[in-house]
């Protein structure tokens, strides 16, 4: 085939070649031919034509080489894998070999079709596909992991427990990029599971305006289900104490108990509650209108009342967007607009409806704007309303009708007003028009019936003219019910309309009936022989209804020896007081329903909707969202600063000198420094950004470098520390090629290089790792870092702490290894002035344990409380060098406080 | 999330469906079909239909119905929004976004389609990630492709996946570098039959056009950044350096984006550039209507009003309409009865005006409402609002750009009631 006729093919896919041919270009070895195969099947998937029985031909192209093929596989793949399950199989090596590919796109590529492919036998190898991407390196696989976990458990919900293992891993993870993925799965999968939260809502909070806009969305809307069920409500006082400031936020939830009992009856809100109103208050300028609304909708379910009005603009701003977006504002403005009239009243004129809006735009507006009516702005809308009544849009002119009967009943000042509009409508030539108008007055009558005998009198001169079932039952309705206002009329639309009864839709029969029941009981002498043919010609209607509620008639008004006792009453029963009706917002009653929910726009639960929780009496306890070290089961590596490291390294203090500098420590000097150790150690579960100098600019000839530890399991081996190095070009030309040279190291040492930087462009940086391997010992690298002319001597010193690992081991295990092993064990006691204070570090007794990088030799420290004033940190550990170093370290951080 | 799409044309055929989990039957769009028969015209079609076991949300756009099937709770505007998303992606590699267009390039629809969405949840929306995954398709590449076989398909992750500036690609280089910044202000207005403003609002953007290379940081600065009333951003802007200095900082995404769009309040007085003196009047007994209108400028700081074009739907009662336009054309449809005007430049010496006669059917009543009569409009060079952009400055790369800034203002939503 020549590539001029391929191209033509191309470039007009109708033309459909038969299954066999496909085969052949499938089989070909031509990757150009298998191309334009494959174009050709997607090409029929997409409009839905059959292509199932192509299946093993395609599936032998799943692990070509060219990168198109393999894409387009994928895509067939994940449409008609379920049909075929046992050919499906055959790919799986494949992608099980691409899971572990270098390349991160192939990777993430790979585990989103295993995932997507939903053969129920492969379950155990997607389970374990999941578990290996969720700590990938690439933040790009974790988001795919996250992804694929909603996959899995839709195709087995009986993984259930092992996926909310690595949701609780993943929601751990810091990367912008997976927050939101992996929210949602933990929406899908267990939205119920509100303690994995707990750990993870500050960092959720913070990360927030980072997230791609998808995220947020799915973000904020869990967030404002947790808030419902963590805080109380803020809406009971008026006065919203505002003590919040940015230095008691971090405040221990010690202090903030103390602080509720004293100001128990003022209420002040959590910092926690602050914090995610804070946090989310920009995103409603994003320009993602899902966005908006969803920080529209934790306002108004979270916000104090005087705050929640911030939202109203942009919601407004929203108005502007497409017909399809105007929908879904409007129907959340209408129903806040109900409960808030004032969060929209400023905005009145931009709900002003244009002729060309369409009719649901319309009436939506129409909706707001009578919400939206009070004393001060009825004229002008009713000034407004005079123009829809109007309009060629006769559905949309009824609903005006309605509007203004319920604006005259809201508002009873204007009640008159409207019901004199309401009769000059009923000379209205549109029929619609005169029927909506009838429906209205009646229900005004109806809720002041003093004197309005004209305007009765009035309608039932229209009588011969309407022909709207509805409206004329309702006249006929009223006529009957304030018949004796009306007494000369009365009898003659009874004798009007008993000689069309038969052509009468049911709705007015009915009411003719009504009418010439009510009429016999008030006025028999006239109307007896009437309503006697009436109810003559109902008992032989077509409809069961009408000819039941004759006989019912019939029993109860006209007496006769087999009438019950009912008779008697039958004028207390037909004339009874009514109750006017309510006119209600049909959006009265859907707050129940979040807003900016589907269940919302519909009006009726839709499946999976997760209820919003009424606030708790009593807030639960906050200090679960504390992110401390004795609580994350993991024991982090600890925080050493810098500073102490060269401090310690330097000079050998002996104990007693250090006891006698602990204790030197003034009460004034503790009480300030209390709350920035608690806020360090609740950063703590983050990598600290902390850099160091590796190269300073100045002698580096304007090029810059800095380092930090990532922390991250060995990527170059398991005894290595990474480190990056982030490498700054502060000069106005290249730098060339720079690498490391002249490794200086203590016997022992390793280090894996960076493979050498090209070019680094001016103002540009770039990060690299190293990896070294310190030998368990705080010895300093030294190596050359070199550009192409020039070479710089630097050197690395790692911190006591970035030479350990985290260890998770149990209570028993731990005191198990402390008491069987040979530890050397160094026992120190530390003095402290005001013990208490560090108790919201710690729980007491507190262990934590961690193996050194290099040789693996564990590490236990515990710190234990001996009476008020005195704690005592014991370190248990093979490597005493290590050991002691750490305890030079650890116990000025302990004894700060 | 999202489980499928589908793409229906204005004739009611789907031509094209995609499933992201198991496969939806495309006989749920039946269900699309009666929503759509009781709903005359197509743009009240309600956005979300209720199915028996699924939920449909629909966008309209281009002729297109997108209708995309939900199987549980998710946030309506999510879905509306990410549909709108994909069709202006669409716009964007195409040109246009109509059947034909789709159909032609469905290979590449599909494979967009699949970078867009996994398992129904966004994955890749920013156009300048995707062209990296996918590239746009040119004659030139299909040729080239052809020939050569390479593919359209990136085998990398593109770099903003991963960066903090996930909506730039890395390595962008131009010879020539410029940034071109449009303001363009549209007026809502609501003029009342005797000629009073109701209602009127200023709604703008600035649009750019940004090809430059490296990684630029721009600032961009107004003169009178308190007349933003409401704003919102493309992600790119720095929200606090907003907040506290009322100044656009920003790395910009390549090519085409919109970086802001914001609102001048009805409180602040509008100008209205334009007004119309209308004359339209029906008489009961007579089948024969008066029809007149002029056009004339009002406060236009002294610029020339373009690109007028005056609607106007006639009450059904119109069977016909003779007129004559003192300049431009104009089209009367009997069956739509819709007028349409195309003016043209407003010369203030020589208003336009159309006058003439409206043929009325005869025995039926008058209407109860004279029409109301849409206007569009341009001005060049005039940002209605005042707003002015103070300096743009670059950092971060040391090449000089070419920079220009251009106003314009339009008429939004502009309704003359008569």
């Amino acid at each position: 085939m020549s590539p001029w006729f391929r191209l033509s093919c191309s470039l007009a896919p109708t033309l459909q070649p038969s299954s066999q041919d496909l085969k052949q270009m499938l089989e070909s070895s031509k990757d150009s031919a298998k191309l334009d195969a494959m174009k050709r099947i997607v090409g029929m998937i997409a409009k839905g034509k059959n292509a199932s029985e192509l299946f093993p031909a395609v599936v032998k192209n799943v692990a070509s080489k060219n990168i198109e093929i393999k894409k387009l596989v994928y895509v067939y793949l994940m449409r008609y894998a379920e049909e075929q399950q046992d050919l499906a199989l055959l790919s799986i090596s494949t992608f099980q070999r691409a899971l572990k590919d270098p390349n991160q796109l192939i990777r993430a590529s790979a585990l989103r079709v295993l995932s997507s492919i939903r053969v129920p036998i492969i379950v155990p190898i997607m389970m374990l596909a999941i578990k290996e991407a969720s700590s990938d390196l690439s933040p790009y696989v974790r988001k795919n992991a996250a992804h694929a976990i909603q996959k899995l458990y839709s195709l087995d919900p009986e993984q259930k427990e092992m996926l909310i293992e690595v949701i609780e891993k993943l929601l751990r993870d810091r990367s912008t990029l997976v927050a939101g993925s992996v929210v949602m799965a933990f929406e899908e999968v267990c939205p119920d599971r509100i303690d994995l939260i707990h750990k993870n809502y500050r960092k959720l909070c913070n990360l927030l305006i980072d997230v791609e806009e998808w995220g947020q969305v799915v973000i904020i809307h869990m967030l404002t289900r947790y808030a419902r069920t963590q805080f109380v409500s803020p809406w009971k006082v008026v006065e919203v104490v505002e003590e919040y400031s940015e230095n008691n936020f971090y405040e221990s939830d010690e202090e903030q108990k103390e602080k509720d009992q004293k100001v128990k009856d003022t209420y002040s809100m959590d910092p926690d509650h602050r914090l995610l109103l804070r946090n989310t208050k920009p995103l409603l300028q994003s320009r993602n209108a899902a966005v908006v609304m969803a920080v529209s909708q934790l306002y108004w379910h979270l916000a104090p009342k005087s705050e929640a009005s911030v939202v109203s603009k942009s919601l407004v701003r929203l108005l502007r967007s497409n017909r399809e977006v105007q929908y879904i504002v409007l129907q959340n403005i209408a129903t806040m607009s109900i409960q808030r009239k004032d969060m929209f009243e400023p905005h009145l004129k931009s709900f002003y409806v244009r002729s060309t809006d369409p009719t649901m735009i319309k009436t939506l507006k129409l909706e707001i704007l009578t919400n939206l009516a009070n004393e001060a702005n009825i004229s002008t809308l009713l000034r407004e309303f005079q123009t829809y009544v109007k309009s060629q849009d006769k559905q949309f002119a009824a609903a005006t009708i309605q509007a203004i009967g319920r604006c005259a009943t809201n508002i009873t000042e204007v009640t008159d007003t409207c019901l004199n509009g309401l009769v000059c409508l009923l000379s209205n030539r549109d029929e619609i028009v005169v029927a909506e108008s009838v429906v209205v007055i009646k229900k005004l009558l109806q809720t002041q019936p003093a004197h309005h005998g004209e305007i009765i009198k009035h309608m039932a001169k229209l009588l011969d003219n309407i022909t709207v079932p509805v409206a004329r039952a309702s006249i006929l309705w009223l006529i009957g019910e304030y018949c004796e206002r009306v007494p000369k009329i009365a009898p003659d639309v009874l004798r009007k309309t008993a000689k069309s009864f038969t052509d009468e839709d049911d709705l007015v029969k009915l009411q003719i009936l009504n009418l010439g029941a009510k009429l016999y009981l008030t006025n028999s002498k006239q109307t007896k022989l009437l309503t006697q043919y009436v109810l003559n010609l109902g008992k032989y209607d077509q409809s069961y209804d009408i000819r039941d509620r004759t006989r019912f008639i019939r029993q109860l008004i006209v007496p006769n020896e087999k009438s019950g006792a009912l008779s008697k009453y039958a004028k207390k029963i037909f004339l009874a007081q009514k109750p006017a009706p309510l006119l209600e917002s049909p959006f009265k009653g859907r707050d129940h329903f979040q807003l900016g929910t589907l269940s919302h726009t519909l009006n009726s639960q839709a499946t999976g909707y997760l209820e919003l929780s009424d606030w708790p009496e009593v807030a639960p306890d906050p200090s679960v969202r504390n992110v401390e070290i004795a609580e994350s089961g993991v024991s982090k590596k600890l925080n050493t600063s810098s500073s102490s490291v060269t401090e310690s390294a330097s000079s050998e203090e002996s104990s007693s000198d250090s006891k006698s500098e602990l204790d030197s420590k003034s009460d004034s000097e503790s009480g300030k420094s209390r709350s920035t150790t608690t806020s360090k150690v609740t950063t703590q579960v983050s990598v600290p950004a902390k850099t160091h100098e590796l190269l300073h600019r100045m002698s580096g000839k304007g090029l810059a470098a800095h380092y930090h530890f990532s922390r991250q399991p060995g990527i170059f081996g398991d005894h290595m520390v990474s480190v990056q190095v982030t490498v700054t070009n502060t000069t106005d030309h290249k730098i060339e090629n720079i690498h490391i040279k002249e490794k200086k190291l203590p016997p022992g040492m390793r280090m894996h290089e960076f493979s050498p930087i090209e070019c680094l462009e001016p103002a540009g940086s770039i990060t690299v790792s190293v990896g070294i391997d310190f030998c368990d010992s705080t010895q300093i690298a030294s190596f050359q870092l070199c550009t192409k002319d020039d070479c710089f001597s630097v050197s690395i010193q790692p911190p006591v702490g970035e030479l350990l690992l985290p260890v998770t081991m149990s209570e028993k295990d731990f005191k198990k290894e402390q008491g069987e092993k040979y530890f050397s064990s160094f026992n120190k006691c530390i003095w402290m002035r005001r013990g208490s204070s560090v108790i919201f570090v710690f729980a007491f007794p507190s262990r934590f344990a961690a193996k050194t990088v290099h040789s693996e030799s564990l590490m236990l420290v515990t710190v234990e409380l001996k009476g008020s004033s005195t704690a005592q940190l014991i370190i248990n550990t093979e490597k005493t060098v290590i050991g002691s170093v750490l305890l030079r370290e650890l116990k000025p951080v302990l004894s700060q406080g | 999330m999202i489980h499928s799409l589908f793409l229906i044309n204005a004739a009611g055929d789907i031509f094209l469906e995609k499933h992201w989990k198991s496969v939806v039957s495309r006989s749920v769009c039946d269900y699309f079909f009666e929503a759509q028969e009781r709903a005359s015209e197509a743009e009240n079609v309600l956005p979300v239909i209720p199915t028996p076991h699924h939920y449909l949300l629909s966008v309209y756009r281009h002729k297109i119905f997108f209708v995309a099937v939900i199987q549980s709770e998710v946030p309506p505007l999510f879905v509306i929004e990410f549909l709108h998303r994909v069709v202006d992606t669409f716009q964007d590699y195409f040109g246009v976004c109509s059947e034909v267009m789709i159909k032609d390039n469905v290979v590449v629809v599909y494979e967009v389609l699949e970078e867009m969405l996994d398992n129904g949840f966004p994955l890749a929306t920013e156009s300048n990630i995707l062209k990296e995954l996918i590239k746009p398709p040119t004659i030139l590449r299909t040729v080239v492709n052809t020939i050569t076989g390479s593919t359209n398909v990136g085998d990398q992750l593109p770099t903003g996946q991963l960066s903090v500036v996930p909506w730039r690609r890395t390595g962008v280089k131009y010879t020539n570098n410029e940034a071109y910044f449009d303001v363009i202000e549209e007026i809502d207005a609501i003029i009342d039959k005797s000629g009073s403003t109701i209602t009127a609002e200023i709604q703008g953007v600035i649009d750019a056009c940004v090809k430059l290379t490296g990684m630029p940081d721009l600032t961009l600065s107004f003169m009178n950044p308190r007349l933003l009333d409401d704003v919102s951003f493309h992600p790119c802007v720095r929200f606090k350096r907003w907040e506290s200095e009322r100044i656009l900082s920003f790395i910009p995404p390549d090519g085409n984006f919109r970086l802001l769009s914001y609102h001048v309040s009805a409180q602040n007085l509008v100008a209205i550039p334009v007004y119309v003196k209308h004359n339209i009047s029906f008489r009961d007994s007579s089948s024969l209507g008066r029809f007149e209108i002029t056009v004339g400028p009002k406060q236009t700081m002294g610029k020339t009003v373009e690109g007028v074009i005056v609607t106007s739907q006639m009450p059904k009662g119109v069977l016909n309409m003779t007129l004559t336009p003192s300049q431009g054309t104009h089209v009367f449809d009997p069956v739509t009865k819709l007028l349409s005007w195309d003016v043209g430049k407003i010369n203030p010496q020589k208003l336009p005006s159309l006058k003439g006669s409206m043929s009325l059917q005869a025995g039926t009543s008058k209407p109860d409402e004279n029409p109301t009569i849409n206007l569009q409009f341009k001005i060049q060079q005039l940002a209605i609002s005042g707003l002015k952009v103070n300096r743009l400055d670059m950092y971060g790369e040391k090449y000089k750009p070419f920079k220009g800034i251009k106003y314009m203002t339009k008429a939004g939503k502009f309704q003359v009631r008569t």
